[in-house]
Protein backbone atom coordinates (compact mmCIF):
# COMPACT_ATOMS: atom_id res chain seq x y z
CA UNK A 1 0.00 0.00 0.00
CA UNK A 2 0.97 3.37 -0.29
CA UNK A 3 1.32 5.98 2.54
CA UNK A 4 2.40 9.58 3.08
CA UNK A 5 5.21 9.84 5.45
CA UNK A 6 6.20 13.80 6.63
CA UNK A 7 5.42 14.77 2.98
CA UNK A 8 6.37 11.87 1.55
CA UNK A 9 5.41 8.54 -0.60
CA UNK A 10 6.06 5.46 0.62
CA UNK A 11 5.39 2.03 -0.34
CA UNK A 12 4.43 -0.24 2.99
CA UNK A 13 2.96 -3.79 3.42
CA UNK A 14 -0.68 -3.83 4.77
CA UNK A 15 -1.19 -4.27 8.12
CA UNK A 16 1.65 -2.00 9.38
CA UNK A 17 1.00 -0.28 12.41
CA UNK A 18 1.96 3.22 13.59
CA UNK A 19 4.40 1.44 15.87
CA UNK A 20 5.97 -0.37 13.15
CA UNK A 21 6.54 2.62 11.22
CA UNK A 22 8.43 4.28 14.22
CA UNK A 23 10.40 1.13 14.06
CA UNK A 24 11.15 1.19 10.51
CA UNK A 25 11.15 4.89 9.93
CA UNK A 26 13.91 5.27 12.81
CA UNK A 27 12.19 7.84 14.59
CA UNK A 28 14.07 9.81 16.45
CA UNK A 29 13.31 9.01 20.21
CA UNK A 30 10.19 7.39 19.48
CA UNK A 31 8.79 7.49 23.22
CA UNK A 32 8.49 11.29 22.62
CA UNK A 33 7.06 11.95 19.31
CA UNK A 34 3.81 13.01 18.69
CA UNK A 35 2.02 10.87 15.74
CA UNK A 36 -0.65 12.10 13.28
CA UNK A 37 -2.33 10.38 10.68
CA UNK A 38 -4.93 12.62 8.32
CA UNK A 39 -4.39 15.35 10.38
CA UNK A 40 -5.92 13.45 13.34
CA UNK A 41 -3.05 12.65 16.70
CA UNK A 42 -3.17 9.24 17.69
CA UNK A 43 -3.18 7.97 21.48
CA UNK A 44 0.32 6.78 22.29
CA UNK A 45 -1.59 3.82 23.85
CA UNK A 46 -2.69 3.07 20.61
CA UNK A 47 0.51 3.04 18.59
CA UNK A 48 0.55 -1.04 19.04
CA UNK A 49 -2.73 -1.45 17.41
CA UNK A 50 -3.27 1.22 14.79
CA UNK A 51 -3.28 -0.01 11.69
CA UNK A 52 -2.69 2.05 8.71
CA UNK A 53 -4.47 1.55 5.36
CA UNK A 54 -4.13 2.69 1.74
CA UNK A 55 -3.57 6.58 1.29
CA UNK A 56 -3.11 7.25 5.28
CA UNK A 57 -1.30 11.02 5.56
CA UNK A 58 1.35 10.32 8.53
CA UNK A 59 3.22 12.83 10.64
CA UNK A 60 5.73 12.98 13.20
CA UNK A 61 5.82 15.62 15.54
CA UNK A 62 9.32 16.28 17.42
CA UNK A 63 10.29 18.32 20.50
CA UNK A 64 12.23 21.14 20.30
CA UNK A 65 13.98 22.21 23.12
CA UNK A 66 16.83 24.13 22.17
CA UNK A 67 16.14 28.59 21.67
CA UNK A 68 18.86 30.74 23.43
CA UNK B 1 -1.02 60.98 15.53
CA UNK B 2 0.72 61.36 11.86
CA UNK B 3 3.83 59.95 10.73
CA UNK B 4 7.02 62.46 11.37
CA UNK B 5 9.08 63.28 8.13
CA UNK B 6 11.48 60.88 9.78
CA UNK B 7 9.31 57.86 9.77
CA UNK B 8 8.00 58.45 6.54
CA UNK B 9 11.46 57.66 5.26
CA UNK B 10 13.20 55.00 7.86
CA UNK B 11 9.64 52.49 7.13
CA UNK B 12 9.30 53.84 3.69
CA UNK B 13 9.69 50.50 2.22
CA UNK B 14 7.24 48.56 4.72
CA UNK B 15 4.86 52.24 3.49
CA UNK B 16 5.13 51.26 -0.12
CA UNK B 17 3.78 47.39 0.85
CA UNK B 18 0.42 47.79 0.25
CA UNK B 19 -0.55 45.30 2.68
CA UNK B 20 1.19 47.39 5.13
CA UNK B 21 0.89 50.87 3.92
CA UNK B 22 0.33 53.99 6.66
CA UNK B 23 -2.28 52.18 8.29
CA UNK B 24 0.26 49.21 9.06
CA UNK B 25 3.43 50.99 10.15
CA UNK B 26 1.55 52.38 12.53
CA UNK B 27 -0.16 49.74 13.71
CA UNK B 28 3.48 48.14 14.71
CA UNK B 29 4.09 51.91 15.99
CA UNK B 30 1.34 51.60 18.16
CA UNK B 31 2.05 47.33 19.15
CA UNK B 32 3.59 46.03 21.92
CA UNK B 33 5.88 42.60 21.79
CA UNK B 34 7.30 40.86 24.48
CA UNK B 35 10.57 38.93 23.48
CA UNK B 36 11.38 36.10 26.18
CA UNK B 37 14.50 34.71 26.07
CA UNK B 38 17.76 36.67 24.22
CA UNK B 39 19.72 34.33 22.50
CA UNK B 40 19.48 32.51 19.83
CA UNK B 41 16.07 32.96 18.60
CA UNK B 42 15.16 35.75 20.55
CA UNK B 43 17.97 37.87 18.84
CA UNK B 44 17.21 38.16 15.61
CA UNK B 45 13.42 38.76 16.18
CA UNK B 46 14.25 41.54 18.38
CA UNK B 47 16.48 43.04 15.94
CA UNK B 48 13.63 42.55 12.76
CA UNK B 49 10.71 43.84 15.28
CA UNK B 50 13.06 46.58 16.31
CA UNK B 51 13.94 48.09 12.67
CA UNK B 52 10.16 47.36 12.13
CA UNK B 53 9.48 50.03 14.49
CA UNK B 54 7.06 48.01 16.75
CA UNK B 55 6.41 50.62 19.38
CA UNK B 56 7.18 48.96 22.24
CA UNK B 57 9.34 45.76 22.91
CA UNK B 58 9.73 43.90 26.11
CA UNK B 59 12.79 42.08 26.31
CA UNK B 60 13.29 38.82 29.39
CA UNK B 61 16.40 37.34 30.12
CA UNK B 62 18.46 36.55 33.53
CA UNK B 63 21.26 35.71 31.44
CA UNK B 64 24.79 37.51 30.68
CA UNK B 65 26.19 37.39 27.50
CA UNK B 66 28.99 34.66 27.52
CA UNK B 67 31.53 34.26 24.74
CA UNK B 68 29.79 31.09 23.31
CA UNK B 69 26.53 33.08 23.01
CA UNK B 70 27.93 35.02 20.27
CA UNK B 71 28.40 31.88 17.73
CA UNK B 72 24.23 32.71 17.20
CA UNK B 73 22.84 35.61 19.18
CA UNK B 74 24.10 37.66 16.95
CA UNK B 75 22.38 40.89 19.11
CA UNK B 76 24.87 40.73 21.47
CA UNK B 77 29.07 42.09 20.62
CA UNK B 78 32.41 40.36 21.81
CA UNK B 79 32.44 44.20 23.55
CA UNK B 80 29.12 42.54 25.42
CA UNK B 81 30.65 39.61 27.65
CA UNK B 82 29.52 39.69 30.68
CA UNK B 83 27.01 42.10 30.43
CA UNK B 84 23.05 41.15 31.04
CA UNK B 85 21.88 39.81 27.93
CA UNK B 86 18.52 42.07 27.96
CA UNK B 87 20.29 45.13 28.70
CA UNK B 88 23.17 44.23 25.92
CA UNK B 89 20.06 43.46 23.36
CA UNK B 90 18.06 47.00 24.38
CA UNK B 91 21.09 48.49 23.54
CA UNK B 92 21.29 46.99 20.27
CA UNK B 93 17.09 47.58 19.19
CA UNK B 94 17.53 51.35 20.74
CA UNK B 95 20.46 51.74 18.52
CA UNK B 96 19.00 50.38 15.52
CA UNK B 97 16.30 52.82 16.02
CA UNK B 98 15.61 55.34 18.61
CA UNK B 99 12.32 55.61 17.80
CA UNK B 100 10.51 52.30 20.07
CA UNK B 101 10.21 52.14 23.82
CA UNK B 102 12.35 48.90 24.98
CA UNK B 103 11.15 47.34 28.35
CA UNK B 104 14.01 45.22 30.01
CA UNK B 105 13.44 42.59 32.28
CA UNK B 106 15.94 40.67 33.93
CA UNK B 107 14.53 37.30 34.77
CA UNK B 108 13.59 34.17 34.26
CA UNK B 109 9.51 33.49 33.64
CA UNK B 110 8.44 31.18 36.14
CA UNK B 111 4.62 30.72 37.21
CA UNK B 112 4.70 33.83 39.74
CA UNK B 113 5.80 36.38 37.61
CA UNK B 114 5.08 35.12 33.85
CA UNK B 115 0.95 36.64 33.68
CA UNK B 116 2.51 39.89 35.06
CA UNK B 117 4.80 39.99 32.49
CA UNK B 118 3.02 39.24 29.08
CA UNK B 119 -0.46 41.32 30.62
CA UNK B 120 0.42 44.40 28.61
CA UNK B 121 1.85 42.87 25.58
CA UNK B 122 -0.18 42.01 22.08
CA UNK B 123 2.21 39.51 20.76
CA UNK B 124 4.49 37.25 22.81
CA UNK B 125 7.66 35.34 21.27
CA UNK B 126 9.21 32.26 22.79
CA UNK B 127 12.97 32.32 22.24
CA UNK B 128 13.52 29.81 25.39
CA UNK B 129 15.39 27.11 25.78
CA UNK B 130 13.89 24.62 27.42
CA UNK B 131 10.71 22.43 28.06
CA UNK B 132 9.64 24.10 31.49
CA UNK B 133 9.65 27.67 30.28
CA UNK B 134 8.00 26.42 26.70
CA UNK B 135 5.27 24.60 28.57
CA UNK B 136 4.98 27.47 30.78
CA UNK B 137 4.69 30.37 27.95
CA UNK B 138 1.66 27.94 26.09
CA UNK B 139 -0.20 28.00 29.29
CA UNK B 140 -0.02 31.35 30.88
CA UNK B 141 -0.37 32.67 27.25
CA UNK B 142 -3.71 30.46 26.69
CA UNK B 143 -4.83 31.15 30.31
CA UNK B 144 -4.42 35.23 29.34
CA UNK B 145 -5.54 34.82 25.64
CA UNK B 146 -2.38 36.13 24.50
CA UNK B 147 -1.05 34.79 20.67
CA UNK B 148 2.24 34.40 20.46
CA UNK B 149 4.95 32.55 18.71
CA UNK B 150 6.74 29.38 19.53
CA UNK B 151 9.68 27.94 18.36
CA UNK B 152 12.49 25.43 18.60
CA UNK B 153 15.81 24.70 17.45
CA UNK B 154 18.48 21.96 17.45
CA UNK B 155 21.35 21.13 15.17
CA UNK B 156 20.28 21.79 11.65
CA UNK B 157 16.76 21.66 12.19
CA UNK B 158 13.90 23.87 13.19
CA UNK B 159 9.95 24.41 13.77
CA UNK B 160 7.95 27.16 15.04
CA UNK B 161 3.55 27.51 15.09
CA UNK B 162 2.07 30.14 16.13
CA UNK B 163 -1.01 29.98 19.00
CA UNK B 164 -4.22 32.02 18.83
CA UNK B 165 -5.69 31.27 22.24
CA UNK B 166 -10.02 29.84 21.14
CA UNK B 167 -8.60 29.43 17.79
CA UNK B 168 -5.77 27.40 16.81
CA UNK B 169 -4.28 24.17 18.37
CA UNK B 170 -2.18 25.28 21.21
CA UNK B 171 1.63 23.70 22.21
CA UNK B 172 0.13 21.30 24.60
CA UNK B 173 -2.44 20.23 22.09
CA UNK B 174 0.94 18.34 20.03
CA UNK B 175 2.74 17.80 23.08
CA UNK B 176 0.84 16.84 26.44
CA UNK B 177 3.21 17.12 28.57
CA UNK B 178 7.06 18.30 28.83
CA UNK B 179 9.41 14.95 28.29
CA UNK B 180 11.92 13.79 31.19
CA UNK B 181 15.17 15.94 32.32
CA UNK B 182 17.56 14.99 29.47
CA UNK B 183 14.94 12.86 27.73
CA UNK B 184 15.44 15.19 24.71
CA UNK B 185 18.50 17.01 23.98
CA UNK B 186 19.02 20.48 24.34
CA UNK B 187 21.22 22.50 22.13
CA UNK B 188 23.93 23.12 24.81
CA UNK B 189 24.18 19.29 24.34
CA UNK B 190 23.43 18.61 21.12
CA UNK B 191 25.18 21.59 19.50
CA UNK B 192 22.77 24.26 17.05
CA UNK B 193 24.29 26.10 13.48
CA UNK B 194 24.10 29.47 14.16
CA UNK B 195 22.52 30.41 11.35
CA UNK B 196 19.14 28.41 12.22
CA UNK B 197 18.03 30.75 14.97
CA UNK B 198 18.23 33.30 12.21
CA UNK B 199 15.71 31.41 10.12
CA UNK B 200 13.38 30.43 12.84
CA UNK B 201 13.81 33.76 14.82
CA UNK B 202 13.60 35.71 11.64
CA UNK B 203 10.06 33.65 10.92
CA UNK B 204 8.95 34.30 14.41
CA UNK B 205 9.11 38.34 13.68
CA UNK B 206 7.14 37.83 10.36
CA UNK B 207 3.89 36.14 12.19
CA UNK B 208 4.46 38.89 14.77
CA UNK B 209 4.40 41.61 11.77
CA UNK B 210 1.71 39.87 10.50
CA UNK B 211 -0.54 39.44 13.28
CA UNK B 212 0.24 43.29 14.45
CA UNK B 213 -0.63 44.54 10.90
CA UNK B 214 -3.69 41.62 9.83
CA UNK B 215 -1.25 40.92 7.08
CA UNK B 216 -1.67 37.38 5.23
CA UNK B 217 -2.02 33.98 6.71
CA UNK B 218 -0.76 32.62 10.20
CA UNK B 219 0.63 29.85 11.05
CA UNK B 220 -2.28 29.07 13.31
CA UNK B 221 -2.88 25.42 13.27
CA UNK B 222 0.08 23.85 11.05
CA UNK B 223 3.35 23.94 12.52
CA UNK B 224 6.54 24.85 9.96
CA UNK B 225 9.53 22.33 10.01
CA UNK B 226 12.58 23.25 9.02
CA UNK B 227 15.74 20.73 7.58
CA UNK B 228 18.84 22.66 6.66
CA UNK B 229 21.03 19.63 5.39
CA UNK B 230 17.54 18.78 3.46
CA UNK B 231 17.08 22.35 2.50
CA UNK B 232 13.06 21.39 3.27
CA UNK B 233 10.22 22.98 4.70
CA UNK B 234 7.65 20.99 5.74
CA UNK B 235 3.91 22.71 6.74
CA UNK B 236 2.22 20.10 8.73
CA UNK B 237 -1.18 20.58 9.25
CA UNK B 238 -2.36 20.47 13.34
CA UNK B 239 -5.31 18.98 14.09
CA UNK B 240 -8.45 21.17 15.41
CA UNK B 241 -8.08 22.85 18.94
CA UNK B 242 -8.45 21.48 22.28
CA UNK B 243 -9.39 18.12 21.34
CA UNK B 244 -8.74 16.69 24.98
CA UNK B 245 -6.04 18.99 25.50
CA UNK B 246 -5.45 19.84 29.24
CA UNK B 247 -4.79 23.98 28.88
CA UNK B 248 -6.78 24.74 25.88
CA UNK B 249 -10.22 22.73 25.64
CA UNK B 250 -13.35 23.92 26.89
CA UNK B 251 -13.18 21.62 30.18
CA UNK B 252 -9.50 21.88 30.62
CA UNK B 253 -7.70 19.97 33.68
CA UNK B 254 -4.91 22.34 34.27
CA UNK B 255 -6.02 25.59 35.11
CA UNK B 256 -2.88 26.97 37.19
CA UNK B 257 0.27 27.48 36.08
CA UNK B 258 3.10 24.92 36.46
CA UNK B 259 6.68 25.40 37.20
CA UNK B 260 8.46 22.11 35.73
CA UNK B 261 11.94 20.96 36.79
CA UNK B 262 14.61 21.60 35.16
CA UNK B 263 17.57 19.54 33.79
CA UNK B 264 20.45 21.04 35.56
CA UNK B 265 22.78 21.70 32.52
CA UNK B 266 20.27 23.85 31.19
CA UNK B 267 20.68 26.56 34.60
CA UNK B 268 23.81 27.61 32.67
CA UNK B 269 24.40 28.44 29.20
ZN1 LIG C 1 -4.21 22.97 23.52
Amino acid sequence: MKITVAGEKKEYAEGLTVSKLIEFENVETPQYVTVSVNEEFVERASFDSFALKEGDEVEFLYFMGGGR
Amino acid sequence: MALTNEQLERYSRHIILKEIGVRGQKKLLESKVLIIGAGGLGAPAALYLAAAGVGTIGIVDADVVDLSNLQRQVIHTTNDIGKKKAESAAETMRAINPDITVNTYYKFVNSENISELIKDYDFIIDGTDNFPAKFLINDACVMAKKPFSHAGIIRFKGQLTTVIPGEGPCYRCIFKDPPPKDAVPTCKQAGVIGAMGGVIGSLQAMEAIKYLTGTGDLLVGYLLTYDALKMEFHKVKLPPRGKGCAVCSDTPSITKLIDYEQAVCELKH
